[in-house]
């Protein structure tokens, strides 16, 4: 399994970033920890002529939270997620998630960055940076700018980034709220079958607002306000969770592949939003 | 075919210097130019963990690692984890409790270990089997490994209070 050749960058500032993907275009596309691009490029399903390797691009690998608002930069890794005190206190959602994301040495080189940048339908923190209603910061060119995680997906590999583009960090309000993260796969390392991320915040005994978004459901994340409506002001009972999936039902469109046929997968959706929501309920 | 580019690699605490391609995967970097063949070539495909070195204090699969990228890194391969006259703790715990079988899983299990017990010097059997759930014995012979490593921990942990 070796990669076509390719030109090897490691420029140490974004600027020059910038100016090589302005250069080359389509040719060229920059890697975090690779986890994704190198296996695609190995199976010659990746061309980059022009590799812009990010790891000595400073300022990209800092968790920073100040008050509610955290920013994770892009370069921040699945391990540090999970051994960040600061942010397990938070947000505990984002240990949750990376956690079960892939094994132990893929989490020592695969980054948020990449994982929110790819745009493969398999990745699970595009379906969290929805439901935390993050902001996704690129820089260009021209500028910088921010697309609402809701907003950034458009289909499989499809983003609203640009070519010339960069995702630098990604950043939310911490919810002050339950959450839960529960993903069903195969076996360790794998995709999920099905997985959903949800928050809720309780008051009075019910639920004052919620947030609901499921993973490789669909050719992109699916956040579903149908299933958040069908929540709120109830106390999550049997009824509210048989609504919230009926909800969410109605907003994913999974395709057969190895992991099972569409209707065992819609059953494993709803499986998994109704244990998600029980644990987020029972932390609010 | 591009460039070769000059790539310096310190491999167990000595400084490499060799010249190749930057699509070069790290795992046949070590082993063909370097032969360094502790490390493995397993499944190729970042699964099965048998190539797995620590790079700059990470355990890494080096099968999904470009030449390039680890150039300027500091690495320790299974062949600098111990030696045949003095085996590390680990390596003695894998040979009392049968930790191997065929053998071949068994220089990324170790490497992995190493890693997994500096970061959780008291692991639960839980805590093992996650840390190591990157790395696959074909030979399934999971429970001796976890019993293995178990050992190590004890092992080494008795060996630090007696320093104390």
């Amino acid at each position: 399994m070796i990669p076509a050749a390719f030109e090897y960058h490691r420029p140490t500032k974004m600027d020059d970033v910038i100016a090589l993907l302005t250069e080359h275009g389509d040719d060229a596309r920059v890697m975090a920890g690779g986890h994704s691009l190198i296996p695609m490029m190995k199976l010659r399903m990746a061309d980059v002529p022009h590799l812009i390797d990010l790891q000595d691009i400073g300022g990209l690998q800092n968790i920073s939270i100040e008050g509610q608002r955290v920013t994770l930069g892009a370069m921040v890794t699945q391990h540090e997620l999970i051994n960040h005190t600061a942010l397990a206190e938070v947000a505990p959602i984002l240990r949750e998630t990376a956690l079960q994301i892939a094994d132990p040495q893929v989490r020592y080189m695969g980054t948020v960055g990449g994982n929110v940048a790819n745009g493969d339908p398999g990745n699970d923190m595009p379906g969290l940076m929805q439901c935390l209603d993050a902001q996704i910061n690129l820089t260009g060119p021209s500028g910088s700018r921010s697309v609402a995680a809701r907003d950034y997906y458009e289909a499989a590999y499809m983003t609203a980034r640009e070519d010339d583009e960069v995702l630098v960090s990604v950043s939310f309000d911490a919810p002050r709220s339950g959450y839960a993260y529960e993903k069903q796969k195969r076996k360790i390392g794998d995709y999920a079958t099905a997985a959903a991320a949800v928050t809720i915040t309780k008051d009075g005994g019910k639920v004052a607002s919620a947030s609901v978004a499921m993973t490789n459901l669909s050719d992109v994340p699916v956040w579903s306000e149908a299933a958040c409506d069908a929540l709120v002001g109830t106390d999550c009972n049997v009824d509210a969770l048989a609504a919230a999936v009926a909800a969410m039902l109605g907003d994913i469109d999974p395709t057969e592949d190895n992991r099972g046929p569409v209707a065992f997968k819609r059953h494993v959706a709803g499986v998994i939003l109704k244990r998600a929501i029980a644990r987020a309920w029972d932390r609010a | 075919m591009t460039q070769k580019m000059h790539i310096k690699l310190t491999v167990n605490g000595e400084d490499k210097e060799f010249l190749a391609e930057p699509r070069e995967l790290l795992i046949y970097a070590l082993r063909e130019n370097l032969n360094i063949t502790g490390p493995h070539v397993g499944c190729e495909t970042s699964h099965c963990g048998a190539c797995t070195v620590t790079l700059n204090g990470k355990s890494v699969k080096s099968c999904t690692m470009f030449v390039a990228q680890a150039n300027g890194a500091e690495i320790t391969t299974i062949e600098g984890i111990g030696s045949p006259d003095s085996l590390h703790v680990l390596q003695e715990a894998f040979k009392e409790h049968h930790g191997l079988q065929c053998g071949f899983c068994t220089p990324g299990m170790i490497t992995r270990a190493t890693k997994l017990l500096e970061e959780n010097p008291n692991p639960s059997e839980e805590e093992v089997r996650f840390g190591m759930a990157g790395n696959i014995c074909r030979c399934t012979g999971y429970q001796n490994i976890v019993k293995s490593i178990l050992a190590a921990a004890s092992e080494l942990n008795a060996s630090k209070e007696a320093a104390q």
